[in-house]
């Protein structure tokens, strides 16, 4: 393609927290009509880049030219202003107003009125040109996933943005939303706006962009100027300075059943019911459980874990009848468990590291005794975890909440697998991480696999479910829509199920 | 410009550097009434420490003051380490005075009968504050309502209680009969109020510290605090955990009661308590929630109300001074605690 004047260009730009060089010299630029890639692992610096063109940081050196002028960005009202619009990762609306306040939100209105009918006009002109419609009148917690994401987008072309970041973006959608996404952001492209795609998953990165820009480290790894004809190895091996060989699941030979759950069905309390599920996972065998997010599996992970007791049906966890246990019970049984958001339901952000590493074992003798610590034990423990885990933190006694998802990811992995669980059960177990971490925690899998352990994983990226698991059943609308022997699954095939058509099997 | 930014980690000398920030400023803002009341800001101050903590009698007079603060401190602590919004210290210290003050004019041996006082003040204090504990658990009953509520009907009990039964027939005072004699605490140096209440209020801090930090429960009330979704998916039974803390925490509040009639008052009136149990809260706020800084956060409060006593006498700056600096405190320190989560960064051009 042509090349006319950078959209945006940022020049050397360095930042540092304290003795820690976040960004260094780094350059990046953006053509008007060009999708461009940035890529790196967890904690190369590609948020804190982001963060500094929207103005959340200062950068200690190097500036920032839109359209060959330099610019002072800092605030995000100025870069809004300078024609920058940004989707975060966890979405900035408010639930309770509709989709037409959410955009009209901040900005003036005519005598102090709301300008109703632009802001319909306004929707409706970007609905028609990037294929983006949205329901004016809905309230947002009315949305899907996929449409508040579509309502973000929509928010920065509403304030006039002329290149639109977007920082991870498919990491909460379904196969056939990333589609209907893809189809918008090249449309937008082709209108001239530049676009700033963040993503972890390569072979999105390859159909999407038009360049990608590798930061490791805090620096400019390389630029790949042909992503469509690269492979993702070779931009694999940018990203990590090393070679990345997926792990290799070998063949194995399932056990007897260890977990099974027959019929269960709970109440609609919070997000989908669980409406008669039936599945078992063999001692050795790992099973997925593919859909889109919201369909059941947060139930079903409750369930499983003890939280919520089903209405109906029963589980068993080694020929055990637990459909009435407490987590505490199922714990003790040999249940482990990884939840899909480490932030509320894993750890406790506010304290020690240690003491989030001892949780679920706080009471064994392991940890107390007579209703007394043994501070000395959970020391013991949570530094043998780091070092065995190789989990970047000061010491056990650092705050959680400082850790980077990787390392808090590693850290639940270790604390459930210190104590040999028969069953894991596990929620988007990669979900946020960089190659390395996830390609350290699938061959942690495969090891407890090998060891006899059963495993869930429920998850969305297909592509992992296909890489880790024996077996891949199919959740849609709380209900199990089939199972398949991953060597008979495909995406086509899993996608199509995902929607709720019936799997042969 | 100046901007906050989040910090990754607390330094361990924070602790100890944002309450005496915290009562620093307070020091100064305070000052300004009192130049306004027309008094010397220096004499006023230098008045209330030589009243407070100048000698050996003002400091035990001090200790006196201190001590029901110690135990409502502790109490507000231990339930704001587990988010049990405990407002209802004023409550429960109340409802411990009265079963002791009930318990304690039964005629028996006095080291019994003083256990027995104890552990009825304990107990009362402990089924009111159970009370919002409950209300939570079960119907999701904001805490910080009911326990602030339950106050007012607490302290209306006890004027019932002045005003009808054990009102003074002789004299006609609301006040309750006195508690026995031997069942007095007995006092630890001759010529002052220093009784045997102080020295297990400043016992109840290190194992109430012990408990916190060292123990299973500790651990739960900790973790329950901090993220009650991860304790449950944990194991931790968190609805058993807040009930357990309430129970504690409204025990702590009783003994303050107890302290006061067995050591102090040795009968219940209106105004046993110049609300002990809100300083309680001011106490637990300046300690950072740690058992162990609540010692010298209840003494400094028990300073400022000792002093301003003698203050307002020598200088004429009314004693109303010592509400004020309570409350400039509490909200010096709310303010303080911000720099534990965020810094002070200037933001400056780019270069």
């Amino acid at each position: 393609m042509p090349t006319p004047a950078p959209l945006i260009e940022m020049r050397g730009i360095t930042k540092s927290f304290g003795a820690v060089k976040a960004n260094e010299a780094v350059d990046l630029s953006v053509a008007p009509g060009e999708i461009l890639g940035l890529l790196g692992e967890n904690g190369a610096g590609k948020t804190t880049l982001m963060n500094v063109l929207f103005g959340a940081y200062a950068p200690d050196a190097g500036e920032i030219l839109i359209q060959g002028k330099p610019v002072r960005i800092t605030s995000s009202a100025d870069a809004l202003a300078a024609g920058i619009g940004m989707v975060h990762q966890h979405f900035h609306l408010a639930p309770r107003l509709t989709v037409l306040e959410n955009l009209l939100i901040g900005i003036p209105g005519k005598a102090g009125r709301i300008d109703r009918a632009g802001g319909l006009a306004r929707l409706a002109e970007i609905g028609r040109q990037h294929g983006l419609t949205l329901d004016p009148d809905l309230a947002v917690s009315a949305l899907s996933v996929g449409e508040q994401q579509r309502l973000e987008i929509v928010k920065a072309l509403f304030r006039g943005a002329r290149l639109l970041i977007l920082d991870e973006p498919t990491a909460v959608l379904a196969p056939t939303e990333v589609d209907g996404l893809f189809s918008a952001l090249r449309s937008m492209a082709a209108q001239g706006l530049g676009i700033i795609f963040i993503s972890h998953k390569l072979n999105e990165v390859r159909a999407l962009t038009h360049r990608c820009t590798v930061l490791r480290h805090g620096r400019v790894a390389g630029r790949v100027d042909d992503p469509a004809n690269t492979t993702s190895a070779a931009m694999a091996q940018l990203m990590c300075g090393h070679e990345i060989v997926p792990p290799a699941r070998g063949a194995s030979t399932p056990g007897a059943d260890v977990l099974t759950l027959d019929g269960i069905s709970t109440s609609q309390h919070s997000g989908t019911a669980l409406r008669g599920v039936s599945l078992a996972v063999r001692a050795g065998e790992i099973l997925g459980i593919a859909g889109v997010s919201g369909n059941g599996q947060r139930a079903l992970a409750e369930v499983i874990s003890g939280v919520r007791a089903p209405d109906a049906g029963q589980m068993t966890i080694a020929g055990q009848n637990v459909s009435r246990f407490s987590p505490r019970e199922v714990q003790a049984l040999g249940l482990g468990r990884i939840p899909e958001d480490r932030m509320t339901t894993g750890l406790v952000t506010n304290l020690p590291l240690a003491d989030s590493m001892v949780l679920p074992r706080i009471g064994t003798a392991a940890f107390s005794a007579k209703g007394l610590l043994k501070p000395d034990a959970i020391r013991a423990f949570a530094e043998a975890q780091i070092k065995a885990y190789d989990i970047r933190c000061p010491g056990p006694m650092t705050r959680a909440g400082a850790l980077s998802g990787g390392n808090l990811q590693k850290a639940l992995l270790a604390r459930e697998l210190a104590f040999d669980p028969k069953v894991l059960i596990v929620s988007q177990p990669t979900r946020g991480l960089d190659i390395g971490a996830a390609r350290f925690i699938h061959e942690k899998f495969l090891d407890m696999r090998a060891k006899g352990c059963g495993i869930i994983v429920i998850g969305e990226d297909l592509e992992e479910l296909l890489v880790l698991c024996d077996r891949i059943a199919v959740m849609y609308e709380g209900r199990i829509v089939g199972t398949l022997d991953s060597a008979d699954a495909t995406i086509a095939r899993l996608g199509l199920m995902m929607t709720g058509a019936e799997g042969h099997s | 410009m100046f901007r906050l930014e989040v910090r990754t980690s607390t330094p361990a000398w924070f602790n100890l550097a944002l309450p005496l920030l915290a009562i620093g400023a307070t020091l100064v803002l305070c000052s300004g009434l009192i130049a306004l009341a027309g008094a010397g800001v220096l004499e006023a101050y230098g008045v209330m420490f030589t009243a407070s903590l100048g000698d050996s009698y003002a400091i035990t007079e001090t200790m006196v003051r201190a001590a029901p603060m110690i135990f409502t401190g502790l109490a507000v602590a231990v339930a704001f380490r587990a988010k049990f919004w405990n407002i209802g210290a004023e409550g429960q210290l109340l409802a411990g005075a009265v079963a002791s003050c009930f318990v304690g004019a039964i005629p028996m041996p006095g080291p019994l009968a003083m256990v027995l006082m104890a552990v009825a003040g304990a107990a009362a204090g402990a089924a009111v504050a159970l009370v919002p504990a409950t209300l939570r658990v079960k119907f999701k009953v904001d805490d910080v309502v009911s326990s602030l509520l339950l106050n007012s009907v607490i302290y209306y009990a006890l004027m019932a209680l002045i005003e009808g039964p054990w009102k003074d027939t002789f004299s006609g005072y609301p006040i309750s009969p006195p508690i026995e004699d031997s069942a007095n605490f007995p006092v630890l140096l001759e010529g002052t109020r220093l009784h045997l209440g102080v020295v297990v209020a400043l016992i109840a801090a290190p194992l109430i510290w012990f408990l916190i930090v060292r123990t299973t429960l500790g651990f739960r009330i900790r973790v329950t605090g901090e993220n009650p979704e991860a304790a449950r998916y944990g194991g931790i039974n968190v609805e058993r955990v807040l009930l357990s803390t309430a129970l504690l925490s409204g025990a702590l509040a009783g003994l303050a009661g107890v302290g006061e009639v067995g050591g102090v008052h040795f009968q219940v009136m209106s105004d046993i308590s110049p609300g002990y149990g809100y300083s309680g809260i001011v106490v637990a706020m300046l300690a950072r929630l740690n058992p162990l800084g609540v010692v010298p956060a209840a003494i400094f409060l028990a300073a400022v109300m000792t002093g301003a006593e003698a203050m307002s006498r020598a200088t004429g700056v009314p004693a109303f001074l010592s509400d004020v600096i309570q409350g400039t405190a509490l909200l010096a320190m709310l303010v303080a605690l911000l720099f534990t989560a965020y810094r002070i960064r200037r933001v400056g051009a780019v270069r």
